[in-house]
């Protein structure tokens, strides 16, 4: 039975096992980079996408739960000649070795910041707890989400933006 | 063969569509080699079906200037997430004075590229930098590019200046002639000179800037091509089933507990590798999941809590002297003082954030492996073997996969992919689940490390003896031992035998593996090539075999032996009440392992006085700094760091607050790219020391996990980060990736020893090891 999806502003209609985590569905019949499998277990955040404003892991969201929702990913935030403001902050900031975190990190924060623009840098740390990148890029990727958060009319940059 | 789309976009620019190129080709359309399109288009093209390395000595083989005035080069150096692609672009624009944005860089495909053999061991930037490979081709073809202008221009070379692709008469600027006009479409003709001249330092315009990383807004838009992200028309779905342990044999496996699964397309085993295809991704994982097969046990695994004790006594082992100046136990015997203390660290993973993935297209006799691969040629060649297909008829095509670190499941998926491919004859897609990618990865070597230093009246050292066990198994499987990684292995081939060897007196001293701390002379055949003073100097290293598969995990055993003498150095110095700075640099002969001790002492604001720091008190939270050194591989690059930390000392928690790095590196190609490097090193060798540790049973590997696995998420506090770079112009380039790495757990165990005056002497630093040394003070 076919399911009806919506991914970044357009309709979908997949022919798939209802129980199939959303990730493949996007990855492999959406052709969709952006989400991406880091551990298939909800460890790492690899499989971030954006869901009524809210971060969900894909890898473990079974499709069937995703029907008639609204899917952003992280091509649906802006490109790269028209980069999201937090796409544009990760850019500046050089946040990048390998980059296979950055769906995780900046799905992550969008979510987090857009619902508490004036999250504290504890607060922030708290939403990052299970966000990992192995390349630990984590210095610049802190600064990055500052500079997003500083866009939003969050509080002045704080002990992770110091340095250098 | 099938070429990427920067390949056809390379040879559309040269004029040549592919749709054109084939047509010319025609009946060569299947067999056609790469030479074959060297031929026709004047681009360059690697030695495809040979490995015959005069091929680079062409200037063709590296560099192609095309009909449109762009530039093609072609680099066997591929990018891992350490900004290499950005670098070698840089190189390029700078040495023949173009725009950066004019250069095409094509990065590891056999069918196009030199062979460069493996992308590692901090040795890209050495060897396409300094004097040879792409730099010196780059520096030809600028040289040829000005021979040729002078001569259809009628003006001196030396009259001549160059300019985004045109070459000018500086007199008469209306004089010009463009790269295209000179050599556009075509081939040079060229050997690479050895003597063509570099563009020095002093004038750089692009490289030595803080260039943005090229690929970084495709990859923050979700855009980029990932090996992941290959889709290949009709591409199937595959799976692995791994046996429990090294050692284990299939004993059965029951097609029907999946064939009659939604998609299931084959069953596919081979000795002891068993894998699944199916339609869907989703559908292979639950066949993998579901599939019966039975395992013979191989031997069990040693208890994980006698490894070390075992690690010493067992044989046969391989022996390295690296260093034996023959008076050590005299020495010993007369000094004031020894000190002993033993070091242990434990197997780690590369554990990378994608799990490895490949593609493999084996059909009508070709095979076509898109791979994460850091060893495009040499997993040609595994390939080959796997499949008993000819060399030639095997092309793999590098593409970018999650930062790598050494050897992760790379190659070990790409064989996978292979095998599951050549047998349903389709296109097979494989992305290890994140248990088969933990458990079965060549891990990063545990070692046990026995230090004794003798110290004289004054307080100098006088002896240093070092002895080490380390247990291995396979590794990179280079051009012809595919047993190396677990499915070559699996498959039925053998990783490289453990050779027994007893250890013969060194004739040269080599400091390769950092065996010998930097402060001895390493003295051996009439020559001293260490960095320090002391000159009564043993280092003995024990190989053994492993009952894990090992491989080159980032600073391979550098870091664990670094990790040791960089302890060791600062509980002598505590020992004799010196400061940790001062003491170091007492006992260093090479002046740019001292300077950047210096630069971050320096930075840092060094506070100089013994350790531990005086009055902080036995609870509580408690502040102290310390520092370590090293000269990477004796000469591949010099880093210091200071690291500042916070110990909880009623839990055990162990904060760094402060990272302070200097490093000289020779001349610097990307400012911010080696900040980057030195950040992230510091921060993976933090999170390598605090928490990591591949653990197991008697039955299997039982770290396959996050949860069982700790990484230092994004959300720590993260420290302040300052780095003191020492641009040296005057020396050759060295690698820069793994320096600092190699020195993070010695300083930040300085550092907690400073602030409680306990010593960390076992890796990973857990809160329950913190808690047992604050309770033995
Ligand atoms: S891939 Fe979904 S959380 Fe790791
Ligand atoms: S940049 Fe490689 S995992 Fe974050």
């Amino acid at each position: 039975m076919p399911l009806s999806l919506v991914v970044n502003g357009r309709p979908h209609s997949v022919d798939v096992d209802p129980s199939t985590p959303l990730l493949y569905v996007l990855s492999d019949d959406l052709r969709l980079r952006g989400p991406k499998f880091g551990c298939g277990l909800g460890q790492c955040g690899a499989c971030t996408v954006i869901v009524r404003g809210q971060a969900i892991r894909s890898c473990v969201t079974p499709v069937r739960l995703m029907a008639g929702a609204e899917i952003t990913t992280l091509e649906g935030l802006g490109s790269p000649e028209k980069p999201h403001p937090i796409q544009q902050a990760f850019i500046d900031e050089q946040a990048a070795q390998c980059g296979f975190c950055l769906n995780a990190v900046i799905m992550t924060a969008k979510a987090f910041l857009d619902q508490h623009p004036t999250a504290s840098d504890e607060e922030i740390r708290s939403a990052f707890a299970n966000v990992l990148c192995r390349c630990f890029t984590h210095t610049r990727l802190m600064k990055a989400i500052d500079r997003y958060r500083r866009g939003l009319g969050g509080p002045a940059a704080g002990d992770q933006a110091r340095g250098r | 063969m099938r070429f990427t789309p920067e390949a056809n976009e390379a040879l559309a620019r040269a004029g040549f569509s592919r749709r054109t190129f084939l047509k010319g080709a025609g009946v060569l359309l299947v067999g056609f080699s790469a030479a074959a399109v060297g031929e026709r288009t004047g681009l360059a093209q690697g030695p495809f079906g040979t490995q015959d390395r005069r091929v680079a000595r062409q200037l063709d083989s590296w560099l192609a200037i095309g009909a449109d005035g762009r530039v093609t080069a072609y680099t066997g150096k591929c990018e891992l997430g350490q900004g290499m692609f950005t670098v070698q672009t840089q190189l390029v624009a700078e040495e023949l004075s173009v725009a950066l944005h004019r250069v095409h860089l094509i990065q590891c495909d056999t069918a196009l590229t030199p062979d460069q053999g493996t992308t590692s061991g901090s040795q890209s930037t050495p060897t396409n930098f300094n004097h040879r490979n792409l730099a010196q081709a780059a520096a030809t073809a600028r040289e040829a590019l000005v021979g040729m202008a002078a001569r259809k221009l009628g003006v001196p070379a030396s009259g001549l200046a160059l300019e985004d692709g045109v070459i000018h008469a500086k007199e008469t600027p209306a004089k010009r002639v463009t790269y295209a006009q000179l050599v556009g479409g075509r081939k040079f003709e060229l050997e690479v000179s050895d003597t063509a001249k570099r563009r020095p330092a002093s004038e750089w315009t692009v490289l030595g800037k803080p260039i943005g990383r090229i690929g970084l807004p495709e990859i923050a838009t979700g855009q980029f091509e990932y090996v992941h992200n290959v889709h290949v028309p009709g591409m199937l779905h595959g799976q692995v089933v791994r046996p429990p342990t090294v050692g284990a044999a299939l004993a059965g496996v029951d097609e029907h507990s999946v064939s009659g699964l939604p998609g299931f397309v084959k069953l596919v085993v081979r000795k002891n590798f068993v894998g699944v295809v199916c339609e869907k991704p989703w559908q292979a994982i639950q066949a993998a999941r579901a599939l019966k097969a039975t395992w013979t046990p191989g031997p069990p695994l040693p208890p994980q809590a006698q490894l070390y004790e075992r690690l010493r006594s067992q044989q046969p082992s391989r022996d390295t002297l690296v260093v034996d100046s023959g008076d050590v136990d005299r020495t010993l015997a007369q000094a004031a003082t020894v000190l002993k203390a033993t070091y242990l660290y434990p197997y780690q993973m590369h554990g990378s954030m994608g799990t490895s993935c490949a593609v493999a297209d084996v059909s009508h006799g070709k095979a076509t492996v898109w791979s994460p691969t850091q060893s495009a040629y040499p997993t040609r060649s595994g390939v080959a073997m796997l499949l008993g297909m000819a060399v030639d008829d095997v092309h793999v095509i590098f593409k970018q996969g999650a930062g790598c670190y050494g050897l992760n499941g790379a190659d070990t998926v790409s064989y996978d992919a292979a095998l599951l491919s050549q047998a349903v004859g389709r296109p097979v897609r494989i992305q290890l689940t994140r248990k088969d990618e933990m458990v079965w990865e060549n891990f990063g070597y545990a070692y046990v490390l026995d230090q004794r230093v003798g110290v004289d009246a004054g307080g100098t050292i006088v002896a240093w003896d070092c002895e080490t066990w380390s247990p291995t198994r396979g590794n990179r499987p280079g051009y012809g031992r595919p047993g190396n990684v677990i499915t070559g292995f699996l498959a039925g081939f053998e990783p490289e035998p453990f050779d027994a060897r007893a250890a013969t007196p060194p004739t040269r001293f080599r400091n390769g593996a950092n065996a010998a701390p930097s402060y001895v002379a390493g003295c051996a055949g009439g020559t001293c090539d260490g960095a320090g003073t002391v000159r009564s100097e043993r280092v003995l290293a024990h190989q053994v075999a492993s009952p894990f598969f090992t491989g080159p995990l980032r600073s391979p055993s550098r870091l664990q032996n670094t990790f040791a003498h960089e302890s060791m150095m600062d509980e002598v110095a505590a020992h004799l009440k010196a400061d940790p700075v001062a003491f170091r640099l007492k006992h260093l002969s090479d002046p740019r392992l001292a300077d950047v001790v210096k630069a971050a002492a320096r930075r840092a604001g060094w506070d100089a006085r013994p350790s531990p720091r005086p009055g902080n008190p036995r609870t509580g939270v408690v502040h102290g700094r310390g520092i370590a050194c090293v000269a990477y591989e004796g000469d591949n690059g010099y880093s210091a760091l200071v690291a500042e930390v916070e110990v909880d000392q009623d839990t055990g928690r162990i904060t760094v607050t402060r990272f302070v790095a200097g490093q000289d590196c020779g001349p610097i190609s990307n400012p911010d790219g080696m900040r980057n490097q030195i950040e992230g090193g510091a921060l993976q060798g933090m999170s390598r020391v605090l928490g990591e540790a591949v653990t197991w049973d008697e039955e299997k590997v039982t770290s396959l996990d996050w949860r069982s696995y700790h990484s230092l998420p994004v959300g720590i506090r993260v420290p302040v980060f300052e780095s003191e770079l020492l641009n040296r112009t005057d020396v050759p380039a060295t690698g820069a990736g793994e320096t600092v790495i190699t020195i993070a757990a010695a300083a930040i165990g300085n550092a907690v020893f400073d602030a409680t005056g306990a010593r960390l002497r076992e890796a990973p630093f857990t809160p329950e090891r913190v808690r047992a040394a604050l309770a033995a003070r």
